[in-house]
């Protein structure tokens, strides 16, 4: 038996040996510290699975009905003492383990600015960090360097023991950015924008990957991150700029139609303020930018007007207009957002009609001289400039 | 024939003859044809038997507590290996799909398969499987003769089975969801999964929720109102009380996700804003309501099984249960606790670190009172005299395979690991083992230990054993290469991977699927085979365990009115404590019994609701129209129906009790 169980260990030593398992040993200091947060409850919680489990199996083994020697007692339900031990047990690791996830959750928020590069180097005033705009799309990533002014497509780059902030959204449904090498991941969602801060200490380069299903390419959905020295990521970003072609807002909304398994493209200048547009979903030419909206209903809404915004704020319904009536999936071969207008499909978008364009909303409707609704004072002027075709 | 295609669409909304799925997929025509001609064996067989009218007046329009709890059992099995044969297909595709090898599963069938794995599994074999047994073992251990209200019983169990018809119907005309079993927005949204897919989704879940949430009030009501003379709350037995908790459960999180379903049916159908990206939408809030419900719903399934643990490990050491107030006050902890965490589920979305840390804490407080029931077990195995029959089997790999289950929760719940862990085969195995080493093993349990009960006869234990053993053994091939995978930062839901190194770890885990199967197999067969030796296996004492709730004291199986006189309790463990006082059962006396009367009004409302939901998924508005009047003046013309209770003669009595006491003699 017990020759069983070391050869079965052993075995599995060997296979695990030959795997990596990078969760638990990750390059980048922030899932490093994850990865001891993993091992500390592990540990913290054995203390009381190891002996529940030796127990369940002795007391099974010892209190068989065939082991007559062992002590019956059918009465005996009840125990303070026992009690007390049973609930305080569970009760002292989980006050152990609480103490360490409010600590780890603030210290670890994928929110909060870096304070060390790694164990040893503190974070410094001269630590310059960079910062990587991330979208994901159906079904490929776009990462924008703001201070390099390039963009690429499926490969990131990012120099080694250089904090990283990552400023993540979407662009149809919720994916997950995640960079197991690097740190944790977190949800790329349209139309918000979350945030992540890590480092990277070690050269070389790391699987990257969307951890939540978001249709039919997401199994394609990977990228390659590349860790380098200050050097290398300058080669990098020069090669990016003279293979890459401009990524303005055509570019992009030809980039973000459905595609999977994208190769690696690269731009080499990137038209201002587009992740913003991209972020507020309004890189069409027409569309509203939901933050001006959001900042039109914090002023007190626009009234009745608003009506008229409706349709330079449909996003969704972007492409479902497009192509003609069709049955459903078997009939057309259409991936799961693949757009058919029959009539009812259509209905809910039967408001905007995106071929109508804006023609003569260059200042908008509800927007034009009106004076307070309800006294709740004046609509702002239109905030973006983005509706002249 | 047809030269008018608006008539056409008028009749037929979106359906065409392309959408007959199984037309354009080998794999699903095969199925099909499987399936026509087992339908037909089956239907030729019942007609040939000439069972239709028993079928219809003993078992489809019975109201009977025990017969609806059987029906729900059944309907739970045949989902099972709908639910598995998609666990297979993605098992074998994960297996085969690295490279240049694509698999067999194109995304668009695979992601089908996985959404509606998780669907089924739990909406279709788990809550059936917990709400039969419930139904069948409840109002007998608290000396009822049915539920408070059972027209309802049998009107749930229909809609549930109208809620599995139209899963089942998506198989092979149109398509399923490709969403993820909770269809997160906007993915699930008019404009990113246009289809017919996502409407199955919704009006599945619709139809059965209804039946789920009110054998939920049902049940609450039966208990709070029904229980014997003397069963104090603190004297109820252990099941029965975790009955209540999850019943409380139900009926507190069950209309959250109607409602939830409502929004995105509105989203859908109307074009109203609620989920979607533009307008105001958010579909953040729906993830928060899904998850509302969801959370409590992983409780709805395993109370039950804590329940059934308690009851099997108790009689099987011989022994009370160690720790009855304890295990009382951990059961009703869990039930509010469990209202607490469920954004436990997406701290990747980006809430604040003191959120994620609040919702973690309430998390790891769960593990108190679970871990508190664990050693509960622990010591009434404790100086007790254990018999190895099969539900203690069960039992003893339960507790082995649930801590570790536990375990992996707890390390999900801190929510820096969450970050690595989330969306990582690491949950999947982790959900996987409480759900299968916690939901499944419990209940087969109790299939096992109260199978005598409801049959009269016990089921094979050698048969048993093997599926016991096939099933632990299978699955802990089958999940713990998944929690490797998932520390090798493999994510969930992928149909196709690029490193060969770790396809060993996705060979291993089908093969855990094939011993799975194995077990599934064995249980139909210990099923088969139990049939066949019923008269060596037949238990004529109602009490084949030396058990000791008041369940164990009527015949085997209990006659329809149960109890022919209302027990009166003096303790918990009352057929122990009557056991052990020398109970002498009340031979004359006996007096007509006032029982409900079975009816087909539920048969009809089920069948209205899967075509209104037919009419409602494939936009055929008269047909949903027209099913919608149907429901309304079926249900307004039952309430007209006053024959709905009768009397059981006192002779009719006396004859079934003097046959037990005949019995008894016999065995005596």
């Amino acid at each position: 038996m017990k020759l069983i169980c070391r050869l079965s260990a052993l075995i599995l030593l060997l296979a695990l040996s030959g795997c990596d398992l990078v969760v638990m040993s990750p390059s980048g200091d922030i899932a490093m510290q994850q990865r001891d947060l993993i091992i500390i409850s592990v540990v913290l919680m054995l203390l009381i699975i190891i002996p529940v489990i030796c127990l369940t199996l002795y007391f099974a083994w010892h209190y068989r009905r065939s082991n007559t020697s062992a002590q019956y007692d059918p009465e005996w339900h009840h125990s303070t003492r026992l009690e007390v031990i049973i609930w305080a047990a569970p009760l002292a690791i989980i006050i152990a383990l609480g103490a360490v996830t409010w600590i780890s959750t603030h210290k670890l928020d994928p929110y909060r600015p870096l304070d060390r590069i790694d164990a040893a180097r503190p974070v410094t005033p001269e630590t310059k960090p960079i910062t990587i705009e991330v979208v994901a799309l159906d079904w490929k990533w776009l990462f924008l360097y703001p201070e390099q002014g390039i963009a690429t497509v499926n490969e990131i780059a990012a120099p080694i023991d250089t904090p990283i902030e990552f400023k993540i959204t979407g662009s149809t449904v919720m994916n997950s950015f995640y960079i197991p090498a690097l740190a944790g991941q977190i949800y790329a969602m349209p139309g918000m924008q979350t945030k992540l801060h890590a480092v990277m200490n070690k050269e070389g380069v790391y699987e990257g990957f969307s951890a939540n299903y978001s249709g039919d390419g997401f199994s394609g959905m990977r990228f390659k991150f590349h860790g380098v020295s200050n050097e290398g990521f300058d080669q990098w970003v020069s090669q990016v700029k003279n293979q890459g072609s401009p990524l303005n807002r055509d570019a992009y909304l030809k980039l973000e139609r459905p595609s999977a398994r994208v190769p690696v493209t690269y731009y080499g200048q990137v038209e201002n303020g587009l992740y913003e547009a991209i972020l507020n979903l309004c890189v069409q030419p027409g569309q509203m930018c939901q933050n001006e909206m959001m900042h039109i209903d914090m002023m007190g809404g626009a009234g009745k007007d608003s009506a008229e915004n409706r349709e330079r704020l449909q996003y969704d319904t972007r492409w479902t207009n497009e192509e003609g009536p069709g049955a459903t999936y078997p009939a057309t071969g259409h991936g799961a957002k693949s757009h058919e207008g029959t009539e009812a499909e259509t209905a809910p978008g039967s408001a905007a009609q995106p071929g109508k364009g804006n023609d003569g909303m260059s200042t908008m409707p509800g927007m034009s001289g009106h004076e307070g609704h309800d006294g709740k004072g004046v609509a702002p002027d239109q905030l973006n400039t983005n509706t002249k075709p | 024939m047809f030269t008018n295609s608006n008539l056409l669409e008028f009749i037929f909304g979106r359906l065409s003859w392309d959408s007959l799925a199984f037309t354009h997929e080998p794999i699903l025509l095969v199925t099909f044809i499987g399936v026509v001609l087992g339908g037909l064996a089956v239907v030729g067989a019942i007609s040939y038997f000439r069972l239709w009218g028993y079928l219809w007046n003993e078992w489809f329009t019975s109201v009977d507590h025990k017969k609806i709890g059987i029906m729900y059992v059944i309907l739970s099995l045949v989902m099972l290996l709908r639910g598995f044969a998609d666990a297979v297909m993605m098992r074998t595709q994960q297996a085969m799909a690295f490279g240049a090898n694509e698999g067999y599963l194109p995304p668009s069938h695979y992601d089908q398969i996985f959404t509606a794995h998780g669907v089924i599994m739990i909406f279709f074999f788990a809550m059936p499987i917990v709400t039969g047994v419930m139904n069948f073992v409840v109002p007998l251990q608290i000396g009822a003769r049915d539920v408070s209200f059972p027209f309802l019983n049998n009107f749930s169990f229909w809609m549930t089975a109208a809620g599995a018809a139209i899963i089942m119907l998506s198989l092979f005309v149109g398509e399923f969801a490709r969403t993820g079993w909770l269809a997160y927005p906007p993915l699930s949204g008019a404009d990113y999964s246009p289809g017919v897919g996502v409407d199955y989704y919704i009006w599945g879940l619709q139809v059965a929720g209804v039946g789920t949430t009110l054998s939920g009030i049902n049940l609450i009501a039966t208990i709070v109102k029904m229980r014997a003379p003397g069963m104090t709350m603190m004297k109820m037995p252990i099941f029965t009380w975790t009955s209540l908790c999850t019943n409380v459960l139900i009926v507190a999180s069950f209309p959250i996700l109607t409602a939830t379903l409502v929004l995105l049916t509105l989203d859908r159908y109307a074009g109203t804003n609620f989920f979607t990206n533009d307008l105001g939408g958010n579909p953040m809030m729906y993830v928060n309501l899904i998850w509302i419900w969801g959370h409590p719903e992983v409780y709805i399934l395993i109370l039950p099984a804590f329940g059934i643990f308690s009851e099997i490990v108790s009689t099987f050491s011989g022994k009370r249960l160690f720790g009855y107030a304890s295990m009382v006050y951990a059961t009703v902890v869990i039930t509010i606790l469990s209202y607490l965490v469920w954004l436990h589920h997406f701290f990747t979305m980006g809430s604040g670190a003191s959120v994620n840390a609040f919702f973690g804490i309430t998390t790891m407080i769960i593990s108190i009172p679970t871990g508190a029931k664990i050693f509960n077990w622990l010591f009434t195995m404790y100086r007790g005299r254990i018999r190895y029959e099969v539900p203690m089997l069960w039992t003893i790999g339960f507790m082995v395979t649930f801590v570790i289950g536990g375990m992996t929760g707890v390390m999900l719940a801190v929510p820096p690991a969450d970050f690595v862990l989330h969306n990582s085969l690491f949950l999947i195995a982790h959900f996987h083992n409480v759900i299968i080493g916690g939901v499944v093993f419990g209940l087969l349990a109790g299939v096992n230990f109260w199978f005598p009960k409801a049959f009269g006869y016990k089921l094979d234990p050698f048969w048993g054993k093997m599926s016991f053993w096939f099933w632990l053994i299978g699955f802990y091939f089958a999940f713990m290469p998944l929690y490797v995978l998932g520390l090798m930062g493999v994510t969930r839901r992928v149909n196709h991977f690029e490193d060969p190194s770790l396809q060993i770890w996705f060979v291993i885990a089908a093969f855990g699927a094939f011993l799975i199967a194995l077990g599934i197999g064995s249980f139909l067969i210990q099923l088969v085979v139990s049939y066949l030796k019923r008269e060596e296996l037949r238990d004529l004492t109602g009490d084949p365990w030396n058990a000791r709730t008041l369940e164990w004291s009527t015949s085997s199986p209990p006659p329809e009115y149960n109890y022919a006189f209302t027990p009166v309790i003096h303790d918990h463990d009352s057929w122990y404590d009557m056991k052990r006082r020398g109970y002498v059962r009340p031979l004359e006396g006996f007096k007509p019994i006032h029982m409900p009367k079975g009816t087909g009004t539920g048969v009809i409302l089920s069948g209205l609701s899967v075509a209104f939901a037919v009419g409602m998924i494939w936009y055929m508005w008269w047909l949903a129209a027209l099913a919608f009047l149907g429901i309304i003046v079926v249900s307004i013309a039952h309430t007209f129906n006053y024959k709905r209770d009768y009397y059981i003669p006192a002779e009719t009595v006396v004859e079934t009790e003097n046959a037990r006491t005949k019995q008894l003699a016999e065995q005596a």
